[in-house]
């Protein structure tokens, strides 16, 4: 058993795709609570595939793959933020708009590559095999600063988030940080890009967030508990992608999805066994 | 002696999805007062208060408190919004909630204090609920939600107290706690608006009564206010006048406001 567990640790791309996946999982889970609160799933998904441009871009002219896709989506998720703030068109009509012009671009430039099938399929699912030491320190690095900007502010996020009305009557500035958050969902979606690839990462985003508002009463325990089912999942995923060949982001997403089932059945008070009993 | 006008509204419109909800707007509130805005569905009572703070831009005209302009007083001003603006799936607690009202005196990065911690436990014993501290807000009943609410607004300790229609949709014990806490915020002369259907009420229990019909139809004492002919002008055909001078005024339909 022990040998079990000590075998993958005994090679550095597993080493470093173990810490890559583990902060992916943390990262995506504390975030990924905003993204259930505020129903920003729709958003998170569409700042995933609004990357892919970027990181085409970034590939044809051989330059940093994370990089490029940060900056596309940071545009786009400002360019959201724009399109909607006048009330002109609805935020779900904008991020439809954006999220499709963004994909068919970026597949359009992927298209120009001669190992075309096989690029696109490590960008949308993710090749967390490849993993290199320089992307392992980026993916700590941006993911601690989104998760300490998350703690500094949470008084902040908890009110624009909770009562919108009372952040106004506050002052607050609830424009610029909706817009922060955005920034910081892009800059998790691309750091989760070759762990679990864009195809898979709003699974990563809600999941683990979604089982722990079922098991939790107030916003800082649904954040802990998130993380700890984010964390598990991707070292479970990385274990389960080791021993069964699959590939990982699927591995991990999977099992993030086995716990959120198990939750939503057996969870006490809210989960559906426990209401049946309740009911008779 | 005229009090110093602690609120002040200067020929304010305010326009909403481009049609002009509130049209030059003007009247003061003294020191203390206690104002009884009514009128019809969609005459402008919610966007009176959103105007004020500061969620709808003003189209011309101007709000002052205290002789000065919007947003120079950070944290005077307390809102207690309608049911319908709250997300009650949330995961905050009660205690949560009314923590809130200490966000701003807080300031950024700064976790409550213990005179923060005593101001909550405060609030929620005036307001009864202390013992509903640890539950979540959304497992609530409707009137314990609204005393959670004015919980809430009290521990901001605001000069100017916001409540748009606190009156609608609670039960009687609520009713009677929200009116307590309005005779006793009168003693430490907090200013206060509140929206309201109830006319009886109104005239009862407020100083002042403002009559809304995108434009101020009437405002001062009750029995000034409401007459036969100021109700015709803003409640329109809603009204029946009764030979004996009784004035009927019908709102059956309960149409969704326009904010």
């Amino acid at each position: 058993m022990l040998q079990w567990l000590t075998e993958p640790i005994s090679y550095a791309f597993m080493q470093r795709s173990l810490l890559a996946s583990l902060m992916v999982g943390v990262l995506c889970a504390v975030i990924g609570c905003y993204v259930v609160l505020r129903g920003m799933a729709f958003m998170g998904d569409a700042l995933a595939h609004a990357i892919l441009p970027g990181v085409a871009i970034a590939y044809l002219l051989h330059g940093n793959l994370l990089l490029g896709g940060l900056i596309a989506a940071v545009i786009v998720a400002l360019g959201i933020g724009f399109f909607s703030r006048q009330g002109e068109l609805k935020e779900d009509t904008a991020i439809g708009i954006l999220f499709a012009a963004a994909l068919a671009l970026g597949v359009a430039l992927i298209s120009t590559i001669r190992t075309y099938a096989t690029d696109l399929t490590h960008i949308l699912f993710g090749n967390i095999l490849g993993v290199s030491p320089g992307d392992l320190w980026l993916t700590v690095g941006l993911g601690g600063v989104v998760l300490a900007t998350i703690l500094l502010l949470y008084k902040e996020f908890l009110v624009i988030s909770f009562d919108p009305v009372l952040a106004a009557t506050l002052r607050l500035p609830a424009e610029r940080l909706r817009n922060l958050l955005l920034v910081m969902l892009a800059v998790t979606v691309v750091v989760s890009l070759k762990t679990v690839g864009v195809g898979l990462v709003t699974a990563m985003l809600v999941t683990p967030g979604a089982a722990a508002y079922l098991l939790t009463r107030r916003l800082p325990a649904m954040m802990v508990v998130a993380a700890v089912i984010g964390a598990f999942s991707g070292i479970a995923g990385m274990y389960l992608s080791f021993y069964a060949n699959i590939a990982s982001g699927a591995a991990i997403v999977l099992t993030a999805s086995g716990i959120f089932l198990l939750v939503f059945f057996l969870a006490p008070q809210r989960g559906i066994l426990w209401q049946y009993l309740r009911r008779n | 002696m005229i009090d110093e006008a602690r609120l002040e509204y200067e020929k304010v419109s305010v326009s909403y999805n481009g049609r002009p909800a509130l049209q030059e707007v003007t009247f003061q509130v003294p020191h203390g007062a206690q104002v009884a805005v009514v009128g019809a569905n969609g005459s402008g009572k919610s966007t009176l208060f959103k105007a004020l703070v500061g969620l709808l831009p003003l189209r011309s005209g101007r709000i002052l408190i205290h002789g000065q302009p919007l947003g120079s007083h950070h944290d005077c001003v307390a809102y207690v919004p309608q049911r319908e603006d709250v997300e009650w799936r949330f995961p905050v607690t009660v205690e949560d909630v009314v923590m809130m009202g200490r966000f701003r005196r807080l300031g950024w990065l700064k976790r409550p204090a213990k005179q923060d911690r005593a101001a909550v436990a405060r609030s929620l014993e005036q307001m009864g609920i202390a013992s509903l501290a640890k539950r979540s807000i959304g497992d609530l009943s409707s009137g314990q939600q609204q005393r959670a609410f004015l919980a809430r607004a009290l521990a901001q300790e605001p000069h100017i107290l916001l409540m748009d229609e606190p009156f609608t949709g609670i039960d009687i014990a609520t009713q009677e706690a929200t009116l307590e806490l309005l005779a006793q915020l009168k003693t430490q002369q907090v200013t206060i608006m509140i929206s309201t259907h109830d006319l009886s009420l109104a005239a009862q229990h407020f100083d002042l009564v403002l009559l809304l019909h995108r434009r101020v139809v009437a405002f001062g004492a009750p029995t000034e206010v409401l007459t036969a002919q100021a109700l015709s002008e803003a409640f329109g055909g809603q009204v029946l006048v009764l030979e004996n001078g009784a004035v009927v005024v019908d709102e059956c339909c309960n149409f969704p406001e326009e904010v």
